[in-house]
C-alpha cells in the first residue's frame, strides 16, 4: 500500500516537472501584462490580437504546410520502405536500420548544417523547398519504426491466401496488409506532424532568410521578449491536441470494448 | 477454425524469434528504392559534404586546420564543457528514468498512451517556449525564488548557471531516457521473474540478477538518447544559460551565423566522432535498435 502510494507520487512529480513550463506558458497567455515577469492581471486581449498579426499568421500557415507536406510524404515514403525492410533478409535489413538510425542519433546541429551545405553546393536556394525536404528527411525515419512493429505482427498466410484467391498483390495490399498495419501509419503520420511542428535546429539552419516557422520565429524574439500572442497560439494549438486526443482515446475504449464483447459472443 | 483463432492471437511475436519475420510477406524490394534514394542524397550525401567542408580551406585546399581548431583554449574549454555538463545531465536522466520505467512497466497503463502523454503532448507547446518557461521558475524573482521568500528561506541563484542548464537538458531529454528503458521493461518475460522468485531469489537479487541485465540495451539506448542531443545543444544553453557558459553547439552556431563554413564543418566533424562512438556502443548492445522507439 505504501509503496504503490510512493509509486503514484514519484510519477506524479515527473509528470508535473514535464509540465510545469506547460502550465506557465497557458497562464502567460492570460497575462495582460507584456512582460514575462510579472503578473498584470486576466486577460483574453491577446487570443484577439493573434489573428490580427500578420507575421505569426504566416510562421503558422508556413510551419502547418511543412508539417503536413513532409508528414504525409515521410508516411508514403516511409510505409512503402518498411514494407520492403520487412521482406529483406538479415544483411541488407540490419544495413537498412542502420541508415534509418543515423537520422534519429546524429545530433540535430549536425543533421542541419549537413543539410544546408548540400544545398549550398548544389546552387539551391534556401527556402521552402529545402526545409520541406529537411523535415522530410529526419520524419521518415519515424514512419519506419511506426509500421514496422505492426508489420511484425501480420499474420502473412492472410496475404498468401489473399495471392491465392487470385488477388493481385496491389489489390491484395490494399485489402489485406493495410488496414492491419493502418494504426502504425497513422501513428507514423501523428508522429511526423508532431515532429516537424516542434523542429527549431534543422529548420534554422536550412531554411534561409525569407521564411519563418514558428519555432524559428520564437527564436529570433527570444532576446528583445516574446509576444504574447504567441502564447496565446501556442495554448490553443495544444489545446486542441490535448482535446482531439481525449475524443480519440474514447472513441478507440469504446470500440475496443465493442470488440471484446463481440469476441465473447462469438465464443 | 480453432487453431487459426489460437494462431492470429499469438501475433504479437516474441523477441526470441525476430529473424523469422521476411519470406512470406510481399516481395517487394522496389518499395524501398525512393527511401533509398532519398535517404542517399539527403543523409549520406550530406555528410559527405560536411566532412569536405571540414577538411578543406577556402580555396578546396585539403587542410587539417578546421578541425584543429578544437585545440584553441576557448573551443576546448566550450567542448569540455559541454562534455561534463551532458554527462551530469545523462546521469541524472538516468536515475530519474529508471525508477519511472520501472513504475510505468509494471502497472496496466497501456503504452501508447505513455509516450502520447511524455512525448508527444508536450511538444505541441514549441520546445523553445517551454525552455524559456523554465526562465519563469529559476529567475531571482522567478516561482521558485517567490516560494523561498514566502517561506522565509534564503533565495538561490540558478539562472544563467551550469545548474540551469543542466536542468534544461534533464527536462527536454528525460522522455528520450524513459522510453527506451520502459520498452525494454515490457518485453522482458514475466515467467523469467516468477521462476527467479520461485527459486528463491529475494527483490533485490530479481532485480539485479534478472531484470538490470536484461534492461541494459534499454539504458544503453537511453544513454545514447540523452548525451548525444543534450553534448550538441545550442538552444538551451542560449536561453537558461544567457550567453555567459558557451558550449561546443554554441560555438559552431556561431562559426555558422558569421558565415566561417569550413571551420564550423571542421568543428562538426569533431563532434560527429562522439556520435559515432555513441552509435557503435548502441549497435553492440541493441542489434536491431528496437529499444528506440
Amino acid at each position: 500500500m505504501v509503496r504503490k502510494f510512493f509509486e503514484r507520487f514519484y510519477v506524479a512529480l515527473i509528470i508535473l516537472f514535464l509540465y510545469a513550463p506547460i502550465i506557465i506558458l497557458i497562464l502567460l497567455s492570460f497575462n495582460s501584462s507584456k512582460s514575462r515577469a510579472k503578473w498584470g492581471g486576466f486577460t483574453l486581449r491577446w487570443y484577439k490580437e493573434l489573428f490580427k498579426n500578420e507575421s505569426i499568421m504566416n510562421a503558422l500557415s508556413t510551419t502547418l504546410i511543412i508539417a503536413v507536406l513532409s508528414a504525409l510524404i515521410a508516411t508514403i515514403i516511409g510505409t512503402a520502405a518498411a514494407i520492403a525492410i520487412n521482406s529483406m533478409k538479415k544483411t541488407p535489413r540490419t544495413i537498412m536500420v542502420a541508415v534509418t538510425n543515423i537520422p534519429l542519433l546524429n545530433a540535430d546541429i549536425v543533421t542541419g548544417i549537413s543539410l544546408m551545405l548540400l544545398f549550398v553546393a548544389l546552387r539551391f536556394t534556401l527556402g521552402f523547398t529545402s526545409v520541406l525536404i529537411s523535415h522530410i528527411t529526419f520524419n521518415i525515419p519515424y514512419v519506419i519504426l511506426s509500421v514496422m512493429p505492426k508489420l511484425r505482427q501480420l499474420n502473412p498466410h492472410t496475404y498468401e491466401a489473399a495471392l491465392d484467391l487470385g488477388a493481385t498483390p496491389i489489390y491484395a495490399f490494399f485489402k489485406v496488409i493495410l488496414p492491419d498495419i493502418f494504426p502504425g501509419v497513422m501513428s507514423g503520420f501523428f508522429l511526423s506532424f508532431t515532429m516537424s511542428l516542434d523542429d527549431f535546429v534543422i529548420t534554422h539552419f536550412t531554411k534561409g532568410p525569407q521564411i519563418n516557422t514558428l519555432s524559428t520565429k520564437i527564436y529570433t524574439e527570444v532576446r528583445k521578449g516574446i509576444k504574447p500572442e504567441i502564447y496565446a497560439l501556442s495554448t490553443l494549438m495544444f489545446i486542441t491536441v490535448l482535446l482531439l486526443l481525449i475524443v480519440i482515446n474514447r472513441r478507440n475504449a469504446d470500440k475496443n470494448a465493442h470488440k471484446s464483447i463481440a469476441s465473447i459472443s462469438k465464443i | 477454425m480453432k487453431i487459426r483463432n489460437i494462431l492470429k492471437n499469438r501475433t504479437p511475436r516474441s523477441p526470441l524469434n525476430k529473424n523469422t519475420t521476411g519470406p512470406n510477406m510481399p516481395k517487394a524490394r522496389w518499395l524501398s528504392f525512393p527511401y533509398m534514394i532519398w535517404m542517399t542524397g539527403f543523409i549520406i550525401i550530406p555528410l559527405i559534404v560536411i566532412i569536405y567542408y571540414g577538411l578543406t580551406n577556402q580555396d578546396n585546399n585539403f587542410t587539417l586546420d578546421n578541425v584543429a581548431l578544437i585545440l584553441d583554449p576557448m573551443n576546448l574549454k566550450a567542448l569540455g564543457q559541454a562534455f561534463e555538463l551532458s554527462l551530469v545531465s545523462t546521469v541524472i536522466c538516468l536515475l530519474l528514468a529508471y525508477p519511472l520505467a520501472m513504475i510505468l512497466s509494471k502497472s496496466k497503463m497501456n503504452s501508447t498512451n505513455f509516450i502520447v502523454m511524455i512525448i508527444i503532448l508536450p511538444m505541441w507547446m514549441n520546445f523553445l517556449l517551454r525552455t524559456i518557461a523554465w526562465q519563469n521558475i529559476l529567475e531571482k524573482t522567478g516561482i521558485i525564488n517567490t516560494v523561498l521568500k514566502f517561506f522565509k528561506l534564503p533565495a538561490v541563484n540558478i539562472i544563467n548557471t551550469p545548474a540551469a542548464i543542466i536542468l534544461g537538458m534533464v527536462y527536454n531529454f528525460l522522455p528520450f531516457m524513459v522510453l527506451p528503458i520502459y520498452n525494454v521493461m515490457i518485453k522482458i518475460d514475466q515467467d523469467v521473474i516468477n521462476a527467479a522468485r520461485d527459486l528463491g531469489a529475494n527483490g533485490v537479487q530479481t532485480f539485479l540478477k534478472i531484470i538490470l541485465p536484461l534492461s541494459i540495451p534499454g539504458v544503453i539506448s537511453g544513454i545514447t538518447m540523452v548525451f548525444v542531443p543534450s553534448l550538441t545543444t545550442f538552444v538551451i544553453s542560449a536561453i537558461l544559460g544567457g550567453n555567459k557558459i558557451v558550449l561546443i553547439g554554441n560555438v559552431i552556431e556561431q562559426q555558422f551565423r558569421v558565415g566561417n563554413w569550413h571551420a564550423g564543418s571542421g568543428m562538426s566533424l569533431v563532434l560527429m566522432i562522439f556520435i559515432l562512438i555513441s552509435m557503435a556502443i548502441l549497435s553492440k548492445y541493441d542489434k536491431e535498435g528496437s529499444s528506440l522507439w
